[in-house]
This record gives C-alpha cells, structure tokens and sequence, in this order.
C-alpha cells in the first residue's frame, strides 16, 4: 500500500474535462496500466484519490496534483510512464512520487495570464495594469459557493505580477494566494474591466506554471 | 486548438463533448488517408457515445487502410447557437475539420425523432439537404440504423440507405465509393452500382405514386434497382468484429460502461416490438469469446462496470457458464456486472441475486399489459404469477422498490385491461406485505405508462395509434383505480409519442412536412427540451398533409404500405397471421419452443439456433 503524488499536465482539449469528470477519468486510468486504486471502506467503497487544487475548467496547467493510494507497495517509479500510455490527448503525467508533505502547505500559485486584444493592445495597457494591480485594494464580484455575489478585494491574494504587452495581447506572470481562501488569475480579467473598461480583454488566458509553499519553495 | 473554438467553449455547458481527443479515439495522418468518413448521431455525444452499433463500425472503418471515420454529435441548443454565431461550420471531434468537406458523411438513426436532428446537423455542416442539390460524389450522404427500415421521411435528404447490420456492408460500400472516384464516375452511375450491393436502399431509384385517398399507389424500380431490398445480417457472431478496444469517454455518457453483445435478435415474438421482428434471427456469440471480449475490454479500458447486453439476456443460452466464468474475474477487478432486461423468472433471479451482491437498488420489470388476456393478445410471454414470485424472492432477499412498465393503447385494449394495471401493481404490494424482509423500509412501487406507438415491419403495423384524447381518458382511468401511496403512477403528457407514430409509418411526402418543421425550428426533437407540437402541425397544414392520417388511421392487410420493398426477412404472411392471432388472443410460441416460420432463418439457410 502506498500514498502517491502525480504532477501532471493538463491542457489543449483536456482543459475542458471538469473536476468530476477528471476524477472519474483517473480512476479508469489506474486500471489500465495495472495499478489497484486503493477503496475506502464502508458501505458506498470509492477509490482514494483526489485533486490537490482543482482547475477551473477551460484553464491550462502544467502543475496539477493528484493524490491516490494503492494497494501495491511502490515508491511511484515508472508510473508516470506507465499512465502516459492510457491517457486522453492533453493530459500528460510528468512525475509521481510518494505524497510526503501535506497537501494544506501549498501557499502559492504561479500562472501566465493572456489578456487578449483583437485590435491590437491599446497604448499604455501594460503600465495601466501595473498600476492597478499595485494597489491596496482591488474589488472583483465574486459568485459564493451559495451563488450569490459577493464583492472581495483580491489585492491582499496577488502576491506579484509582471505585465508585458506583445503582439495582440499582454501577458502577467503572477503569483497568487493557492487556497484558504486562493485566487483565481481569471479574476484579474474581471479586475481590468470593471476599473479600466477601454482594457476589457475580448478573451483571457491562464495556463497554470509552478506551486509553492510558503517559503517559496517548489511545493511537491 | 481552433482560435473560435477556443472562445466558444468557456460559454457553453459541458465543454468536454465537443474536442474529442478522448482515449482510443482515433488519429490519423491526413496526408496517408483517401477516403473520410463523418460518422454523425443525430443526437448529443452523451446519447450518441453510449450506442454499441456506432462504436462497432467506428472500429470497422478505422481498421480499412486508408479510411478515417471520425465522429460528429449534434450540439446541444447553447453550442448550435455558438457556432451559427461564429459562422463555424460542424466539424468532427478527431481532426476539427468541418465535415462538409469529407468523403461521406454517414448517420446512424436509431428513432424517427432524430430526423429533424439529421437535417440540422447536414445545414450546419454547410451541406444542401436534397440529395438532388448535391450533384457530386462527395459529400456521400448515407444513413443506416434501426429507423432505416423505413426511411422514406428522409428519402429526399440521404442518398442512400443501408439496411441490416453494417459490418460487411459499409466496406463494401466505401469499396465501391473509391472505384467510383478512380474512375471519375457521376453520382448516378454510382448509385446505380450501389443499389446491387445487399442491403443497399437507394430511394431515388424509386417512383412513388399515391392513390386519391393519400395511400400508396406503386412504388416501381428504375434503373434496375431491386424490388425489394433485403436487409443484410452477419451469420455467425463469432467473426463479426467486437469493439474490444474502445473510446473511453473523458465525460460522462448515459451509458458509461462496457457493453459486452451476447447476442443478435430474440426468440420472444413480441407482437408490437420492432426491434424483435428486425433484428431476427438469432445469432449468438459463443460463450468463449464473450468471456475474452470482457476481459479484454476491462483490461483496456479499466471501466469497473460491464453490461451484458441484448434484446432479451436471459435468453443467453450459457449465460450462467458465462457468469461462472467472468464471476472471479469481475471480483478481482472490482468489476459490477449488470444485466438488463432480464426476464420475470426464477432462472434471472437466481441470477441477479447472485451478481448484485450488496447492491439492491430497484428492480424493474416490463410487462407492457395489465392482464393476462392483453398480454397473451400482444403476446407479451409473461405471467402475473412469474413476476409476482421474481417480486416476492427480491422483497424477501431485501429490495424495496420496483418500477413496472406497461403501455396504453395496445390493439384490442379495454377499460378492464387498464384498471388491470392498478391490480398488478396492488399485487405487487400484497406481495411486499407477505414477504419484505424488512418492512420498516417501506416500499416504492412505480408503474409508468407510455402511449403505444405501433411500428412498421411489426404484426401490428396496420394499427391506428389511439387518439390523445382517448389515451388520456385511459390514463385519467388508471389514476382514478391506484389509489394506494406507495404505488406511484408516472405517465408523460408526451405528444412526441404522437409524433413518432406519424414519422415512423410516414411516406415521402413527408419529407416536405419534415424540412417545414425544420425550418421553423424542428432540432433535436426527441427532447422534450425542444419538441413543440404546434410547430409540427403548423408544418402539416402548409404542406397539405393530415398527421393523423398516418398516426390514427387502421390499414388493410391488401395496402401498400410505403416500407412494402424493404424486406426484413420477416414474411408478409407471416406478420398478417400474427396480427390475426392477436384479435383471436392466441399466442405464438418462442422460437426455441417451435419455429413458426417467420422466414428469417433464410438469412442462414438452416434452422435458427433459437
Ligand atoms: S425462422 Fe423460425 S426460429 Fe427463426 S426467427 Fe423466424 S420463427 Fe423464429
């Protein structure tokens, strides 16, 4: 028996599989390349897996996390390759190792945002955000997990971003708060329009790049 | 990813349908391919991924050096609107590219109410939906499936129809196809061909002429196309192709798990199941390679639920064997095995009891009439006794609820046979009350009712659907007579019912009706979502024509019924005697018990092995 951790990439068409359907792919996953999924006990058994911070879907990520249990005892060596031949296009397993450090550690999360802009980036957008994203306080409209909307400022979540324009869009490399309560990088889209209208993207990106703890180290 | 695509897709519910890219989806390199087949449902990937039959043929085509067949749904309402908004024409879920752009797009039609889902999908892929608007080889407009045995409703849209089982035919086909591009024949010249390959319904080939009172007068041949068009069938089940490898879905489907087919065909002889008259004879699998089929299948896919399926599962000859052997298989992979359709006997419960372990959740149970005069009349080969006992054995080994189908409106149906529901259903509970092992779970019982809808190639193909009025007068009546809480009545208000009456025996004139309702929004119409009644009478009174002609009138035996040359294998005689025999409330033995000679063992040229 073992509690293994998979990093992996999740992107292009399997961006669309929501967190549900994810899980359940996984768990059909295992099976083919041999490995038993660990059950849990009690009347309704399921397989002990779970998603250390789930996508929100349509987002890219290079950094997923899943966390099962087996029933065979193995450190995690080969397993990524042996998955890597039973999974959807756009799912990609990367390394699996033992789960040691628990999974509340996580703290930070490093993402590329693209804000698009078919007519081309207006002037100065770069600079603009910058400035907005520096400020003490920053409200988006939020849905609640009780559907109801609810303003939060996620200027004390981002914990940095850097903005950069190229051709058509610009680009933020930011760090934001991972959970309790974590940030959503789609927000900040929200965030440029609701202050700065004439920035309103026509699409926004995000690709996930790298988790960390506290200390600002890669957290595995 | 596809730049529109990309924008499209955080918009509309349930994404995942629509980018493919799922595991054992098949890719492959355009530039090493000749010949592209689109392989459309006309109805949700949900619906469309859980058929056997597409999954079958998918494999088939894909295994044909040089063909791709991908797969294409229709899009549910949000979807449709995004891609008619982004002028985005339909694509196909492997490659993306549109499919008005592939060698042959190929339906599968399972019901009538996926017509105006059929057209749909040809205008959103850009494609003219007359045959005769689309004077090239290419796109090949094609369709095949259980609704083919009378496709006439969409004689004016396909080019042609494939009837039977496709596995030899669609090679065949795609064969004749390359030649005819080799060879830079015309579309004619073609088609003309293909009318000789079995199974092959080319409607254009076919003048139809009507007499005064709107029935069909002659349907006559041209171009020596055949009179009849007999149905293909594969003879022996142990060399047609099973999907052991097969698409995984990356979301869920409504059939989300492996469906190992024991069998083709049903010995029972239900006198209003169409399926059991088309898909005859029968043809087993042997039990060996079922066996290896679900091992493999498991092995491949690691899904953890199997479903044995068929027409009728008890029916399996070694279906215990079979259970026997995949019984330590299934326990060591976690694998639930299911089976549908199982007979009200001792035989299935025994069975079930054994395979379902802690599982109980409800049983179901079809007895379609309410008594023993109507079931014998439909020939419905099921007592009150039998399902009583299967009740009394489930509510004694701990199950509490069962759910009980009947239909209304069966041929010669009365007001007894109605109120006789309401008495099964009370039985069922005196049952639950001599014999629940635990009584303080209570216990649901529900009886659902639906409108009968008689069906072409059937013996009760010359029978009038019951008026609604009538049938919600009948169903006012069984409200009326369950009068007990624990018995639920569920019964749908569903004029689509009406509807499939009218498509199913239609003829070519409603082709116009067809596209009408199209145009005025007819889509996915086998949803209740989209369906509306209005709009589909509107569509018949501008095109002239009486739905209830078709839904509500009785035929005579001596009417040429507008499917009279597609030829099931199932003789005229044949289903005249039984619609007879159901009048005199005499019934047919099964077909293990005596063959009464339907004709379908002329697929085989020997006696069916029942
Ligand atoms: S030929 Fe006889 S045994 Fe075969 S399907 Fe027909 S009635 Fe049944």
């Amino acid at each position: 028996m073992a509690k293994l951790r998979l990093l992996f990439v999740k992107e292009a068409q399997a961006s669309y599989i929501s967190h549900l359907d994810l899980m359940r792919t996984f768990q059909r996953v295992f099976p083919r390349g041999g490995l038993e999924l660990k059950h849990s006990q009690g009347f309704h058994p399921h397989p002990l897996i779970s998603i250390v911070l789930p996508l929100p879907v349509g987002q890219s990520s290079e950094c997923e996390l899943l966390d099962f249990e087996v029933e065979q005892d193995i450190d995690g060596t080969g397993v990524a390759e042996m998955l890597n031949t039973g999974l959807p296009a756009g799912l990609h397993a990367r390394e699996c190792c033992r789960a040691v450090r628990p999974a509340r550690e996580l703290a930070f999360l490093r993402a590329r945002v693209e804000l698009d802009y078919d007519a081309g980036v207006p002037s100065g957008a770069a600079e603009r955000l910058r400035e907005l994203f520096s400020r003490g306080e920053v409200l988006v409209e939020k849905r609640t997990k009780h559907k109801e909307l609810a303003e939060i400022n996620i200027a004390p979540l981002l914990r940095s971003a850097e903005w950069t324009e190229a051709e058509r869009l610009v680009a933020a490399d930011v760090t934001v708060a991972a959970q309790n309560p974590g940030l959503n990088p789609a927000l900040l889209a929200n965030a440029a329009a609701a202050y700065l209208p004439e920035l309103a993207p026509d699409f926004a990106r995000v690709r996930r790049l790298e988790l960390y703890d506290a200390e600002g180290n890669v957290f595995r | 990813m596809d730049k529109k695509l990309e924008r499209i897709l955080p918009r509309v519910q349930k994404p995942a349908r629509y980018v493919g890219g799922e595991y054992n989806a098949v890719m492959k390199d355009k530039a090493r391919v000749d010949t592209r087949v689109a392989f459309c449902f006309p109805d949700t990937y949900e619906i469309g991924m859980s058929n056997l039959g597409m999954r079958i043929l998918y494999g088939v085509m894909n295994n044909m050096d040089g063909v791709w067949c991908e797969r294409c749904f229709h899009p549910w309402g949000d979807m449709e609107a995004e891609l008619r908004g982004a002028s985005m024409p339909l694509y196909a879920l492997e490659s993306g590219d549109p499919i008005g752009e592939f060698d042959i797009i190929a339906f599968s039609v399972g019901y009538e109410m996926a017509f105006p889902a059929l057209l749909n999908m040809l205008d959103l892929a850009g494609v003219p939906l007359r045959a005769e608007d689309r004077p090239g080889l290419a796109p090949l407009v094609i369709a095949g499936g259980t609704a083919m045995y009378n496709c006439e409703p969409i004689a004016d849209f396909i080019d042609l129809a494939l009837l039977g089982e496709g596995e030899e035919q669609l090679p065949e086909l795609i064969g004749l196809f390359r030649q005819a591009r080799r060879e830079g024949w015309d579309k004619h010249r073609f088609l003309v061909a293909a009318c000789r390959i079995g199974g092959v319904y080319v409607p254009s080939l076919y003048d139809v002429t009507y007499h005064d009172d709107g029935t069909v007068r002659a349907i006559t041949p041209r171009d020596g196309a055949p009179a009849r068009v007999r149905k293909r069938v594969v003879t022996d089940m142990d060399k047609a192709y099973y999907p052991a490898k097969t698409i995984v879905p990356s979301t869920e489907i409504v059939q989300d798990r492996i469906t190992l087919e024991l069998f083709r065909g049903c010995i029972r002889g239900c006198r209003f199941c169409q399926a059991g008259y088309v898909y005859r004879p029968v043809r087993s699998r042997s039990r060996e390679l079922c066996a290896q089929y679900a091992r493999e299948s498991v092995e491949d896919s690691g899904y953890q639920e199997m479903t044995l399926s068929s027409l009728s599962t008890s029916d399996y000859r070694p279906l215990v064997e079979l259970c026997d052997e995949l019984e330590p298989f299934c326990e060591r992979k976690h694998l639930n095995l299911s089976l549908p359709s199982l007979r009200a006997d001792n035989f299935s419960m025994a069975l079930m009891e054994r395979l379902q372990k802690g599982r109980k959740t409800g049983l179901t149970f079809a007895p379609e009439a309410g008594t023993q005069r109507l079931r014998d009349a439909i020939n419905k080969n099921l007592t009150e006794e039998d399902l009583l006992e299967s009740c009394r054995r489930a509510f004694a080994g701990g199950y509490s609820a069962v759910k009980l189908y009947f239909m209304l409106g069966l041929p010669t149906e009365t007001d007894e046979d109605v109120a006789g529901i309401a008495d099964v259903a009370a039985h069922v509970m005196h049952v639950w009350r001599e014999s629940a092992a635990n009584k303080n779970r209570g216990v649901r019982i529900t009886v659902s009712t639906s409108w009968f809808v008689p069906k072409p190639h059937t013996a009760f193909q010359w029978e009038p659907q019951i008026p609604i009025e009538e049938y919600e007068r009948r169903v006012a009546l069984l409200r009326e007579r369950i009068n007990t809480k624990t018995v639920t009545y569920n019964w749908h208000p569903s004029p689509t019912s009406f509807m499939e009456a009218v498509l199913s025996r239609g003829d070519r004139r409603l082709c116009a009706v067809l596209e009408t309702a199209w145009r005025k929004g007819a889509r996915l119409d086998a949803w209740e979502d989209y369906f509306s009644l209005p709009r589909w009478l509107e569509a018949f009174e501008e095109c002239g024509l009486d739905p209830h002609f078709y839904a509500n009138r009785r035929r005579g035996h001596e009417e040429l019924l507008p499917w009279s040359h597609i030829d099931v294998g199932v003789s005229d005689a044949f289903l005249m005697r039984e619609h007879d025999r159901c009048y005199e409330g005499v019934t047919t033995p099964d077909c293990r018990t005596v063959c009464s000679g339907c004709g379908a063992n002329s697929f085989l040229g020997r006696p069916c092995d029942g």
